[in-house]
């Protein structure tokens, strides 16, 4: 294949501006957090991430003018990711269910991570610790 | 005569076959980070005392690290737009900019393991420790094979042939940048 043979007709955006875009938003996620405030971290961390992730799929990867076959596959791959949470979360978040509860050992939890827990409130106490 | 025959475009999806092969790829490693990523949510939220072990991360070369593949995936998709336009040689020029992009990367990264590593903060140092290692090095690993591709798709668009591969190694570092833009956060960030 030579030279033009490849290209296929799509709109080129400002990718100038959209790199602007992205600093910003990378520097919001830095400064967000220095806050302290919980609900700010997540958002700036993690909100700010997910957004940067669209920005950079849509205008860089081209994701926006990609055919449905793509689109597809990536879904499938990504709905794995949330299977594999949602079948093992419980199991490695939790130290004890209904009908288990880990052995002594299996989570640990530093002691000073377990008083921070329990001041905050929550009753699920590893196992043995 | 030699000839190259081979199948451009698959009529069934309607994307070209080099394309359809990195998004191929792609899919993989998303199954690949994915689940390392997922493993490490998991862990990070079972295990609240991890928060005082990624406080010893040094949050502004991260910082400055996923700014220079932002930058990095900047010049990545310059140089498709000007091997769209079929100008092989700044389509080059760039994808040699985005390599150097890469390589200060991976000095950034080499500086701060070896702190990190002369702090006793190793691979066996604890469950987060790990998990940064494994995650950041496997995305290592995948900057310097973009880096690689990089340098030999860059050889052959200087001299304005297959062109179309400009395109199909910026989608693979792209995603380089996408897996940097979500590890940032889980290991830098979060405290």
């Amino acid at each position: 294949m030579t030279g033009h043979a490849h290209t296929e007709a799509h709109a080129h955006p400002n990718y100038v501006k959209i790199w602007a875009i992205l600093v910003v938003l990378l520097v919001v996620s830095v400064t967000g957090p220095m806050l302290g405030v919980r609900v700010v971290t997540l958002i700036a961390a993690f909100g700010i991430a997910l957004v940067k992730a669209y920005l950079v799929a849509k205008n860089f990867m081209h994701l926006n003018v990609e055919k449905p076959v793509v689109h597809w596959a990536l879904g499938v791959a990504l709905t794995l990711m949330v299977l594999l949470y949602a079948g093992l979360a419980p199991d490695v978040q939790r130290s004890k269910g209904e009908r288990w509860e880990k052995s002594a050992g299996f989570h640990y939890m530093s002691d000073a991570a377990r008083g921070a827990m329990e001041h905050e409130g929550h009753g699920d106490k590893p196992a043995g610790h | 005569m030699s000839t190259k025959t081979i199948a451009t475009t698959r009529s069934a999806t309607g994307v070209p076959t080099g394309r359809l092969a990195v998004w191929w790829v792609l899919v993989s490693e998303i199954v690949i980070f994915g689940g390392l990523l997922v493993s490490y949510i998991m862990h990070r939220l079972g295990h609240p005392e991890w928060a005082e072990e990624a406080s010893h991360t040094n949050t502004w070369a991260g910082a400055f690290n996923t700014l220079v593949l932002l930058s990095s995936s900047l010049s990545a998709v310059l140089a498709h737009k000007a091997a769209s336009h079929g100008d092989g040689k700044r389509a080059a020029a760039l994808l040699r900019v985005t390599v150097l992009g890469g390589l200060v990367f991976l000095v950034v990264k080499s500086f701060e393991w070896t702190h990190e590593i002369r702090e006793g903060f190793t691979l066996q140092a604890g469950g987060f420790w790990s998990y940064y290692y494994t995650a950041a090095g496997l995305h290592a690993f995948h900057v310097i094979a973009g880096m690689g591709l990089m340098l030999w798709v860059a050889g052959t668009a200087a001299k304005n042939e297959e062109l179309h591969r400009v395109e199909n190694v910026g989608i693979y570092w792209h995603f380089v940048d996408m897996v940097w833009i979500f590890l940032f956060p889980l290991l830098y960030i979060a405290k």
